[in-house]
């Protein structure tokens, strides 16, 4: 089911222009650009309250929930500017999914849950669906450990299965980019090693964005780093750059855990 | 004994232990005496209930009483049969609850899910002084104003019936099952949520695919309750329904409940310790007993759906 798109002569998936976010008036990025290449995992990394969350929900506009919150700039997505006010914001999360902190399945059986896209898009051909949640659980690694219970509440999963039944239900609707934030932060070092190994495998069939508290996990997965710092980005480049060689004081002492 | 209160420093100033424990242990009592009157207080209604019945059964036997189709202990030829005024009993609170449940859920939804917060803060009061109206002006109302309507479509529709009065308890009944409802789909964690709405779920389907079913045993709490009240609400339909025991299915006709019948007949002075006394309290278990079937039903449904998260 997922595979790859086969339009993407262009090496960015998406650009961030001079993007600007508000809380409130409470302004929390400041000029961002930053360019996304297609099939390659980006990290976002950098201390607590520099932004990094708030950036990555910009991408699938989960702010549009809110009242109060206001973007300025654009982000493009295959050249189309997805923050534009005639952009319907449930439109780009059909094509951004996102995979949350804390592993969140619905209070549903496994099978459900990753049929959720599914069916909120009106798709209700039982051997079509069948055949998705199969195709996304194994592509989350996931198939063989559920295979015979298909129909259990997703509670009864464990933390690492319940993240990579995330994935899945991410999956299921065939996004062209995924966002994870802090995917593994709740997991312990086994759950947290598949999840990595899981993410550096889906970029074959999808663009990803990954916002990080661990270096080594960012220098473990990602091809590009980009180090934001009190709402801005300082700098961004390919990952082995960012932690041998990086062009910023700043980046060079959070990489070498002098702060954050 | 003595190293037990030695100090281990001579900084930290306390209370004696032994003044210490005294104390925790008088707090301890009093909410022990406090939970238990409560406690107390429902196996001594129980008690005196099945006490009374115990002495109505000795003289009606329990089959009859089940299956007998007439209720006319104050006649000549008195009948024992308690099934119409569990059948007034069921018909109105059917009634009732098909448009408290319905409305209630709705009003829940859009109070916890669309409406602003400012919208909320107005409305969520306003709903919950139905509730606080007092029921006999319900009665009034259904009897003096929502047959009279009800009877324009509806001309055959007697002065007294349990549409009117199923109708009315509805209402009352709505704000019991929105507000409780919306504490418990409020209380749906939010990542829930945002995870619906990353999947490109709209906030409709968000509510009733995600939210509903995780708040699932809080709700079907709120319809219990609805429920209870509905089994066990008395001046409403002794005003509006009538005090005429009849067996029928018909909300549109006149029928006693077995609320109605008892505030009916405590009405009129019946001697103490007379058969037609101690009917008042065989009604009374019959009315305990259904609101504890429901109860246990409710506690088994949620158990069944309880949702973690
Ligand atoms: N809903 C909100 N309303 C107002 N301010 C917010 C809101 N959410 C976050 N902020 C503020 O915006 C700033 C950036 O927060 P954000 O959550 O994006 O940081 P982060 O980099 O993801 O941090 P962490 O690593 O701790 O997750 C912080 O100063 C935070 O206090
Ligand atoms: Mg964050």
């Amino acid at each position: 089911m997922v595979e790859n798109h086969p339009s993407q002569a262009s090496k960015f998936k998406c650009e961030v222009k001079n993007l600007n976010f508000y809380y409130g008036s409470v302004r929390v990025l400041k000029d961002i650009n930053l360019s996304v290449f297609s099939h390659q995992v980006t990290a976002l990394i950098g201390p607590s309250g520099c932004g990094k969350t708030t950036l990555l929900r910009c991408f699938n506009r989960m702010h549009d929930l809110y009242p109060g919150n206001r973007y300025t700039g654009e982000i493009e997505l295959d050249k189309i500017n997805i923050l534009a006010p005639w952009i319907d914001p449930i439109e780009v999360r059909m094509r951004i999914g996102m995979v949350f902190q804390k592993p969140n399945p619905f209070p549903k059986s496994i099978y459900e849950n990753v049929a959720y896209g599914l069916r909120v898009r009106g798709q209700s051909q039982r051997s079509a669906i069948d055949e998705t949640v199969e195709q996304a659980l194994r592509n989350a690694a996931l198939w063989d450990e559920v295979k015979d219970r298909l129909y259990d509440l997703a509670f009864n999963l464990s933390g690492g299965q319940q993240q990579r039944l995330c994935i899945a239900r991410a999956l299921a609707t065939n996004p062209e980019m995924i966002l994870f934030d802090e995917p593994t932060s709740a997991l312990d070092p086994i759950a947290t090693a598949s999840i990595e190994e899981l993410i550096t495998q889906l970029k074959e069939k999808v663009t990803i964005l990954i916002v990080t508290h661990s270096m080594q996990q960012a220098a473990r997965i990602s091809d590009r780093t980009a180090f934001m710092y009190l709402g801005e980005i300082i700098e961004f480049d390919r990952t082995q750059t960012i932690f041998s060689d990086p062009t910023h004081r700043k980046t060079q002492d959070y990489v070498n855990g002098r702060f954050g | 004994m003595s190293e037990k209160y030695l100090k281990l420093s001579p900084t930290i100033h306390l209370a004696p232990r032994i003044i210490r424990n005294l104390r925790e242990r008088i707090v301890e009592l009093l909410l022990l005496g406090a939970a238990i009157s409560s406690i107390a207080t429902t196996i001594g209604i129980l008690g005196i209930l099945i006490y009374e019945s115990f002495s109505f059964f000795q003289q009606v036997s329990i089959i009859k009483f089940l299956t007998d189709t007439e209720w006319s202990p104050l006649f000549e030829n008195p009948r024992y049969g308690v099934v119409p005024l569990v059948s007034g009993t069921l018909v109105t609170t059917v009634v009732a609850l098909s448009l408290a449940i319905p409305l209630g859920t709705i009003a829940a939804i859009y109070l916890s899910e669309f409406a602003s917060p400012k919208l909320r803060e107005i409305a969520k009061p306003c709903l919950e002084i139905l509730a606080g109206i007092p029921t006999v002006v319900y009665g009034y109302f259904a009897y003096l104003f929502v047959t009279p309507l009800l009877q324009i479509p509806l001309p055959d529709l007697p002065g007294s019936n349990m549409l009117s009065a199923g109708l009315v308890m509805g209402i009352m009944i709505i704000p019991y099952v929105s507000s409780i409802s919306e504490d418990a789909m409020r209380a749906v964690p939010v990542h829930l949520r945002e995870g619906s709405y990353a999947m490109g779920a709209t906030r409709l389907q968000t509510a009733l695919r995600v939210v509903f079913p995780a708040a699932i045993s809080g709700i079907s709490a709120a319809y219990i309750l609805g429920i209870s009240r509905a089994v066990g609400e008395t001046m409403i339909v002794a005003i509006a329904a009538g005090l005429q025991p009849i067996l029928t299915w018909n909300p549109m006709e006149e029928a006693a409940t077995i609320t109605a019948y008892i505030v009916g007949v405590t009405q009129g002075d019946l001697p103490h310790g007379s058969l037609e006394y101690q009917t008042i309290f065989a009604a009374g278990l019959v009315l305990v007993l259904m609101t504890l079937v429901f109860n246990i039903l409710g506690h088994f449904l949620t158990k069944r759906y309880r949702e973690v998260y």
